[in-house]
């Protein structure tokens, strides 16, 4: 495969774990953060295992009319870019607090859209390249547990979908990625274990083969497209006095 | 909460857990009172698992640089042995010194100061660690250098001294991806013994026995040599990848067996025919190092052969003049048990290396057994026979030896416990083990 990959939210789990598969490959990478000195670790293990060239780029995602120059500034346009920007934030707190509301829906949503949009178009204009978007199964279907969190992860999940059918006859191939449970930093804390829960290094390499395998859309572990099947299929009568 | 127990499975505890990325992360869980740092949780007992908050050091696994002209690695604490090897054995380097897993951290390697089949002439895995650097329970990061006392106390301190954060190791470099092996089959425990005495100069070796046998033959074994091939040894058609080996299937035991399956009629079978085997195959063969280091690893979550109870490890070490009395007694007291143990390990040790650390100049036994009643009355059987004959034992593997046997064996442990008491990190680093024998 050839580099080199951005990888944008660079300091989470699934980001190093996807790093680290991309660079197994043998391929240059490019780690973006908003705190970028924060990665110097990240890139002296990605030099030490794999022996590629890693550089570090400050980006904000929240901060759109940056991105133009943000891409602009990268010492070559990726062939592969992986978004793995987002924030979850707790249900309970986002529904009371308007502000912190609007805080997970542009994380999750318009920072992570804008900077694809960017790449798609310069990607569009090289004609080639793969972007990859790390979405949710909670966009799947708004649960009272996590509907500001899932109703962003399904903007842009639809923006990707999108996006893949504008660029299909461009070159540029567009993945959309539902991990389910990963087990992160992110979800520490949830109790989560057993077979929906999936390691952050099995996201990685199922990027890396989606990638390579021009897939549209993939679940981590199959087992979730069937539970979110039957989720789907509930009728909203009986699905609102759930609690899932 | 989870539950959380070591590799034996043995006596889980109700346990928190949380996950450390960076140092920033170990420092805010000292704020949140006593812990113990936990690599990958292939200690056999108690050693890392907290009645307080049990770190999970997995997360902070990134290798920082490599020195490829002498083989030097530095790396976080929660780097495996095992992604040492998947990066630096395509390039010609080694572990200097492996235990039985190849899943283990360096920081659990160091905390453990684990040994290999090459203890005897090249001392433990501390004896390839240039500096370790360790959280103390201020939250103070201090670079420790090898031969320094605070280094001293880390290497093999169990993690009681605080976190281990990263280390400097070095590497051992090799040609090829193969180990000779030579394997000798002898018909007494004396010549067991005898004939690792006389192979000194082997680079590993180690000797399984069969203690299902009684009678002279009692002891009787597998005694398996071996050294890293060299280009020459190795048929032309692979000298031309000689790092590279044959990838090995993985089986996974998906769920518990129940008890009864390794029962004493298998567990004497399996003796019976591992030694029948290995007897049919005696004399010098090329075997890939993943088979020769790491049989067990073949079947990942093999600790769940042993049912939901678990099992439990068994391992001392003997002075050079009891070892012949003293290994006899010990396979005397298993076989008059009736039990018998899957795998008995017997190894020669070099001379000690640090003020807490495991290995001794002798042997040492390895053993394992179903966690039940009649093991751990056989094992407190065992405890006595070690103490008598001036031995020691592996904290690594205990999970639950009484503390005034511990006081009886290791006459160093007041001097561990001044330490802990000196440097703060009594009360602070704090494991269900470690509160168990008082350190």
């Amino acid at each position: 495969m050839k580099g080199p990959v951005l990888i944008l939210g660079a300091a989470s789990d699934i980001a190093r774990a996807t790093a680290r598969a991309f660079a197994a490959q043998g391929c240059a990478i490019q780690l973006a953060a908003r705190d970028p000195d924060r990665l110097a670790d990240d890139k002296a293990d990605l030099e030490t295992r794999f022996g590629v060239a890693v550089t570090l780029h400050r980006v904000d995602a929240l901060d759109v009319e940056s991105h133009e120059a943000f891409v602009d500034s990268l010492p070559d346009l990726p062939m592969v870019a992986v978004c793995a920007v987002g924030l979850m934030g707790d249900q309970a707190q986002t529904a009371a607090d308007v502000t912190r509301a609007t805080l997970i829906l542009r994380s999750n949503f318009e920072g992570p859209a804008s900077l694809l949009g960017v790449l798609a178009n310069k990607m569009e204009a090289r004609g080639s390249g793969t972007l990859v978007g790390i979405s949710s199964v909670a966009g799947e279907r708004g649960r009272a547990s996590n509907y500001v969190y899932g109703s962003a992860k399904a903007g842009f999940t639809a923006y990707l979908s999108g996006l893949r059918n504008r660029l299909a006859k461009k070159g540029v191939h567009v993945v959309t990625v539902l991990p389910g449970f990963v087990d992160t930093k992110m979800t520490a804390g949830m109790g989560l274990k057993g077979p929906l829960l999936a390691q952050p290094e099995e996201v990685g390499r199922a990027i890396v083969a989606a990638v390579e395998k021009t897939r549209d859309v993939i679940h981590v572990r199959r087992v979730w497209w069937l539970v979110m099947a039957i989720i789907k299929a509930i009728p909203e009568g009986s699905f609102k006095k759930t609690s899932i | 909460m989870t539950r959380l127990s070591g590799w034996g499975r043995f006596r889980p505890v109700e346990a928190r857990v949380a996950r450390a990325r960076d140092a920033s992360d170990v420092v805010a869980a000292l704020a949140q009172g006593p812990l113990i740092a936990r690599g990958n949780g292939r200690a056999y007992g108690d050693s890392a698992v907290s009645p307080g908050l049990t770190l999970d050091m997995r997360g902070m696994d990134r290798m920082l640089s490599f020195d490829k002209v002498r083989g030097v690695l530095v790396a976080e604490a929660g780097v495996l042995l095992a992604e040492v090897i998947a990066a630096f054995l395509p390039r010609g380097w080694f572990p200097a010194v492996t235990p039985g897993t190849k899943f283990v951290t360096l920081g659990g390697a160091i905390a453990a100061d684990v040994h290999g089949k090459n203890h005897h002439l090249d001392g433990s895995f501390g004896a390839f660690v240039d500096w370790v650097e360790v959280m103390d329970a201020k939250g103070c990061v201090r670079r420790a250098e090898a031969g320094s006392e605070a280094f001293g106390w880390t290497v093999g301190g169990m993690g009681l001294t605080g976190v281990i954060l990263r280390a400097q190791i070095r590497l051992r470099p090799v040609e090829t991806g193969w180990i000779v092996q030579d394997m000798r089959a002898t018909q007494t425990l004396e010549a067991t013994i005898d004939m690792m005495d006389a192979t000194l100069s082997a680079p590993y070796s180690v000797a399984w026995l069969d203690c299902v046998t009684t009678g002279v033959m009692m002891g009787r074994g597998l005694v398996m040599l071996g050294r890293h091939a060299t280009l020459d040894d190795l048929p032309r058609a692979d000298r031309r990848k000689p790092l590279v080996t044959p990838r090995k299937p993985t089986l996974r035991l998906p769920f518990d067996l129940p008890a009864a399956a390794l029962n004493g009629i298998t567990r004497r079978a399996f003796n019976a025919l591992y030694y029948w085997n290995g007897r049919r195959k005696p004399g010098p063969r090329l075997v890939d190092w993943d088979s020769y280091f790491y049989p067990l690893d073949a079947i990942l979550d093999w600790n769940r052969g042993y049912g939901r109870a678990g099992f439990l490890q068994f391992q001392c070490a003997l002075p050079q003049e009891a070892a012949k009395p003293g290994m006899s007694a010990l396979l005397g007291a298993i076989a008059r048990s009736g039990e018998a143990s899957v795998l008995s390990v017997l190894k020669r040790f070099g001379a000690q290396s640090g003020p807490f650390s495991f290995p001794m100049a002798g042997y040492t036994l390895a053993l394992d057994f179903p966690a039940n009643d009649r093991s751990l009355r056989l094992m407190e059987r065992l405890d006595a026979i070690t103490l008598d004959h001036g031995g020691r034992f592996y904290l690594a593997k205990d999970a639950r030896m009484p503390r005034a046997v511990l006081e009886a064996a290791d006459t160093r442990v007041a001097a561990f416990r001044a330490m802990r008491a000196a440097t703060g990190a009594a009360g602070r680093f704090v494991s269900v083990q470690s509160e168990r024998l008082g350190l």
